[in-house]
């Protein structure tokens, strides 16, 4: 086994060497920790490495760790979710330096199961944003051409998989955030069904949205970082009392006569080579036997306006508690009367980037007094038959399908001076979050230019194991997810 | 010019849960700061709330003790604002689906009942402490209070007076005392208490300008504090001005409200439905069990004893407002005291105590029994009223009972035949001018003696059988002369 | 017309305790403005009988038993804040009346 190499494999495929003693958790580690410092100075997946104290980590493991299903794997977290003395700073100034003295209910999940955690995947601000361009300390790169957006927020996460400097990972998605850089990054992404897996420890962005969600090289990994993340927390007062299946075991069970619903969408600003990418797509699906059946998603095109109206509402709450008084950073002034709000003020915007201002002003305008009701109310309506139309549409078919994103990855500062356009974006995943339904991306093509293409599948609440099944046919069918991206060494 | 007060109180309840609104943080007062806290009371980053069990249980006792509409589905909402003693600066609370609705509470003043409306119930979490006087340039903050579960109640403006206010908060303290929900102790901060006045033209039909009052730390300074501000409206009135609706804060010192420096308009607390939280969908077989768990209110308490020990309706009212009180007495009749001595003695010498010590009856370690011995004692002559009195005291103070200090103290009347004979010869042998007066037809002369014979016993001589001895033996010294 | 002119920008910051000043705040103000405008095509869609959705899951009653749950030791508080003087957080003073 040539060094270097292990990092490439997949979690099912680790899991094999190790049963067979091939190969041993440290020689993962360090095959891993290699690539890193190899890639990350130029990629920037990582905000921070240190990789005596990930030695440590496996070292100080607990004998049971040993028994684990992830034993020996190194997991990639996300900057947004809390591990116990780690920095978890949300990619945010404001946030800079903050250890959370707990673990959020996913990790210790991770944990038990004898996975190495590997902290400080980059993200945008607080997960505000599609490319991670965002983020307080620089962006990340796509790995596929090095001047493109790895997509947002989560792009860190899926640049790490996609190049390798990791194993697995863990995103989170309020909009496409796990979604849209999976396809990005050629990449499978699964945003759970709202409720499937617990949000306590997840930095909320907007809490009737959010979910943490596995990033992974091919569909069986995600299912099996899914099976570990899944399910009921007594912490999470919305989190579903919903038994959990074991997703990789399903992945076996072909799904006979299965239906495609093939919406009609809004096409603007949809690249042609998405477009037919995914006609290709469903003509492969045709070709494995599935039948696919039109079916009308009417709401879908108000998506965007719904989403922005209760994202930013929920996250402009969820944010005031950053004032520079308990934790994290804290801008002072010049003492004598007003000295306290002085301290508000200079910590927030100090510490805050410009989309997390955008986004807080948006909120806090949305819901002041007089404004509730038009806007807010308004759109917690259009959710409402946002959500019908989902849950219509799925009584005629297995699951949907669409693109994740409009276009493949986009240059490097070529959407941040159009806030709008850059929200526009996200048309086709917005819905499933303001649905609850859970939806999965898998790379499904690439463009002329060599981006990849991402496909998105989306089903029932709690069939996620009919969406596995489904991406898992379609994978074992192609043969996108063996093409990595080509690195040179800088 | 005359003018009606119109008057609103709202009351925040600290429940006695063992645990926080939405933690397991224990909820004992005094800790040392900052030690009952946690990722979620302290509101850090990726926290979520999960609703405590026992305080909506006891919200919906407290609902129907006030005669409530129970919500049929109730959920929180997130009231937000800025200040350092609120972690997430935000407050789970409850704002257009609380708890509760449209209840009322009757309250006896002057003798007469008068029904005082309840708007609403709903809970919400306490915030923290702000310490300011340990330091010139520096608030210090203590989160152990954050997140203790909260129960508010506010009034209808149905008072119109500071005596019926006063009366609402001793009656409302009595019912949630009955409920065992709180500690109810305005000094521990575990019953707080804000009010609003307006002052109308006698027999005018809308309301006047609102100004709400905070910082009061007593019933007593919200009595005050009406009063004053009542006053201080009035005259303004009369001067022709109009009033400014307004926050103001009694100040128990100069005893005067005074103006809060004004904040740019109303707060706009931005309420939405609390996203972290499910509704409650509180069922009516659960309300019904709530009800009939209810123990016996001090309304039904004070009727029962009416009826069972012929008490008067005042008398019986004064007995239930404290649970303590209440208690004693029911305790006391069981362990064989006669009602009305019994109620003489709480009503009487035990509240003057308490209020003149300014001490909740709780504080004290009274057992009800030591009052059935203390009456007994009396009846039987053991001891005179005076004694009595002074024993009461001693047992109060210390703490003990009053058979077993009036045999230490030897207090116990003589009663003894053959002493109280030795004593009346004494005392007819060493007073022989008024023996002489009492012959020749002074029966004040009597009393004199007696004088004498309590002095010579300090004054443990059993009064009755004391005038009965002399009375024979002058009777004997009368028919002996020649 | 714009729905959101600088002056209403400023006072949602301050309700939001953010700074604004010159520049960045009137290019803010066109950015909101930009987008309130898309939000507001919503009003367009009918609404008439539709119960807002709050929770996308049917669930309810999620309590917990009343049951103390370890707290953190009080260091691991103080040692977060910016500023402590142990057992307290400190911040600057807060004037009242």
């Amino acid at each position: 086994m040539s060094s270097g190499s292990l990092a490439s494999k997949t979690i099912h495929e680790l899991q094999e060497l190790l049963a067979s003693k091939q190969v041993s958790p440290p020689d993962i580690l360090e095959d891993v920790l290699a690539a890193i410092a190899r890639a990350n100075p130029s990629l920037h997946a990582y905000l921070s490495v240190d990789a005596d104290r990930l030695r440590r980590q496996l070292k100080e493991q607990p004998p049971s760790a040993g028994e684990g299903r992830l034993r020996g794997i190194p997991i990639t977290v996300k900057d947004n979710i809390c591990i116990t003395g780690e920095e978890t700073s949300c990619a945010s100034k404001i946030l800079a330096g903050f250890r959370p003295p707990y673990d959020a209910t996913v990790i210790a999940r991770l944990k038990r199961e004898g996975a190495i955690l590997i902290p400080r995947a980059n993200m945008d601000e607080f997960a505000f944003g599609s490319s991670t361009e965002n983020s307080a300390f620089g962006p990340t790169r796509n790995p596929w051409a090095t001047d493109r957006v790895p997509g947002g927020s989560s792009g860190g996460s899926a640049t790490a998989v996609a190049a390798d400097l990791t194993i697995a990972a863990l995103g989170s998605d309020t909009g496409g955030s796990i979604r849209q850089p999976a396809a990005f990054c050629g990449v499978v992404g699964v945003k759970p069904t709202y409720g499937r897996v617990s949000r306590y420890g997840l930095v909320a962005f907007a809490s009737s949205l959010d979910q943490i969600g596995p990033l992974a090289k091919d569909v069986t990994d995600a299912a099996i970082v899914l099976s570990v993340i899944a399910g009921h927390d007594p912490n999470d007062s919305t989190s579903a009392p919903v038994a959990v299946p074991d997703y990789a075991k399903e992945l076996k069970t072909p799904l006979k006569g299965a239906r495609l619903g093939v919406p009609v969408l809004p096409e603007a600003g949809l690249d042609p080579e998405v477009k037919t990418a995914i006609r290709e797509a469903i003509a492969a699906f045709e070709r494995l036997g599935y039948t696919t059946v039109p079916v009308e998603l009417p709401h879908l095109a108000q998506s965007v306006e719904t989403y922005y109206i209760i994202a930013t509402a929920e996250a402009s709450s969820n944010l005031a508690r950053y004032d520079g008084t308990q934790y994290g950073f804290r801008g002072s002034g010049n003492g004598g009367e007003g000295a306290l709000l002085e301290m508000h003020l200079r910590t927030r915007t100090d510490g805050f980037g410009a989309e997390a201002k955008r986004r807080i002003l948006l909120g806090t305008y949305v819901l002041s007094h007089g404004y509730y009701d038009a806007y807010y109310l308004k759109g917690m309506k259009v959710r409402t038959l946002i959500k019908n139309d989902f849950d219509k549409a799925l009584t005629r078919c297995d699951a949907i399908v669409l693109p994740t994103a409009p276009t493949p990855a986009f240059r490097i500062g070529e959407k941040l001076s159009d806030p709008l356009q850059m929200y526009l974006s996200d048309i086709y995943t917005i819905s499933a979050n303001l649905a609850g339904v859970p939806a999965l991306s898998m790379p499904c093509g690439f463009s002329r230019e060599g981006l990849p293409i991402g496909l998105q599948l989306v089903a029932a609440p709690f069939k996620e194991d009919v969406l596995l099944r489904i991406a898992h046919a379609y994978e074992q069918a192609t043969e996108w997810h063996r093409r990595t991206p080509v690195m040179s060494d800088k | 010019m005359s003018y009606e007060p119109v008057i609103g109180l709202e009351v925040h309840l600290q429940l006695s849960t063992a645990t926080k609104l939405f933690c397991g943080c224990p909820v004992k007062f005094g800790a040392p700061p900052n030690s009952q806290t946690c990722p979620v009371c302290l509101g850090l980053p990726g926290v979520l709330p999960v609703a405590n069990e026992r305080a909506l249980e006891w919200g919906i006792r407290v609902g129907i003790a006030l005669n409530c509409r129970i919500a049929e589905i109730m959920k929180f909402d997130r009231k937000q604002y800025f200040y350092p003693d609120l972690p997430k600066n935000y407050q789970i609370s409850q704002y257009d689906r609380p708890l509760a609705q449209q209840g009322f509470l009757e309250i006896f003043v002057g003798g007469q009942a008068k029904r005082v409306g309840i708007t609403r119930v709903h809970l919400e979490e306490d915030a923290g402490k702000l310490l300011h006087d340990a330091s010139q340039t520096e608030s210090f903050i203590d989160l152990n209070r954050a997140g203790v579960p909260l129960l508010e109640i506010v009034s209808e403006p149905d008072l119109r007076s500071s005596e019926e206010a006063y009366q609402y908060l001793i009656d409302l303290k009595a019912i949630l005392q009955y409920l065992d929900v709180s500690t109810c102790n305005m000094e521990e901060g575990s019953l707080r208490c804000d009010t609003n006045v307006s002052l109308r033209r006698t027999g005018a039909a809308a309301f006047g300008s609102k100004v709400e009052i905070k910082n009061l730390n007593s019933f007593r300074a919200v009595k005050l504090a009406l009063e004053h501000e009542i006053k201080r409206q009035a005259i303004l009135l009369d001067q022709g001005h109009t009033i400014p609706q307004e926050t103001r804060l009694w100040d128990a010192r100069g005893l005067k409200t005074e103006s809060m420096r004004s904040k740019e308009g109303a707060a706009d607390y931005r309420y939405f439905p609390e996203p972290d939280l499910v509704p409650f969908h509180l069922d009516r077989a659960l309300v019904d069990r709530v009800k009939a768990q209810l123990p016996e209110l001090p309304a039904q308490r004070a009727a029962r004893l009416q009826a069972s020990y012929q008490l008067s309706a005042y008398d019986a009212q004064v007995l239930v407002q404290d649970r303590t009180l209440a208690e004693l007495f029911e305790g006391a009749l069981a362990a064989g005291a006669k009602p009305k001595p019994a109620a003489n003695w709480m009503m009487g010498d035990l509240l003057a105590y308490a209020n003149a010590q300014g001490v909740e009856l709780s504080s004290l370690k009274l057992r009800p029994e030591w009052f059935a011995h203390l009456v007994e004692l009396v009846e039987q002559g053991t001891l005179s009223g005076r004694m009595a009195k002074e024993l009461f005291l001693q047992m109060v103070k210390e703490g003990r009972d009053p058979a077993q200090l009036a045999v230490e103290g030897g207090l116990r009347q003589i009663s003894d035949a053959d002493a109280l004979e030795r004593l009346a010869d004494e005392v007819l042998q060493g007073n022989r001018s008024s023996v002489d007066d009492y012959l020749k037809g002074k029966t004040n002369a009597l009393t004199h003696l007696m004088g004498q014979a309590m002095k010579r016993s300090q004054g443990k001589a059993n009064p009755h059988q004391m005038t009965e001895i002399l009375k024979r033996k002058l009777a004997q010294v009368k028919s002996s002369k020649p | 017309m714009a729905v959101v002119t600088p002056d209403v920008v400023k006072q949602v910051a301050f309700l939001a305790r953010l700074r604004l000043e010159g520049e960045a705040l009137t290019r803010l103000a066109a950015q909101l403005d930009e987008i309130l405008g898309y939000i507001q095509r919503l009003q367009q869609v009918s609404t008439d009988g539709v119960e807002p959705t709050s929770h996308v899951l049917p669930l309810a009653n999620v309590l917990r038993k009343d049951e103390i749950r370890p707290s953190l030791p009080q260091e691991a508080v103080t040692a977060l804040a910016p500023a402590a003087r142990p057992p307290f957080i400190a911040v600057p003073k807060v004037i009242e009346t």
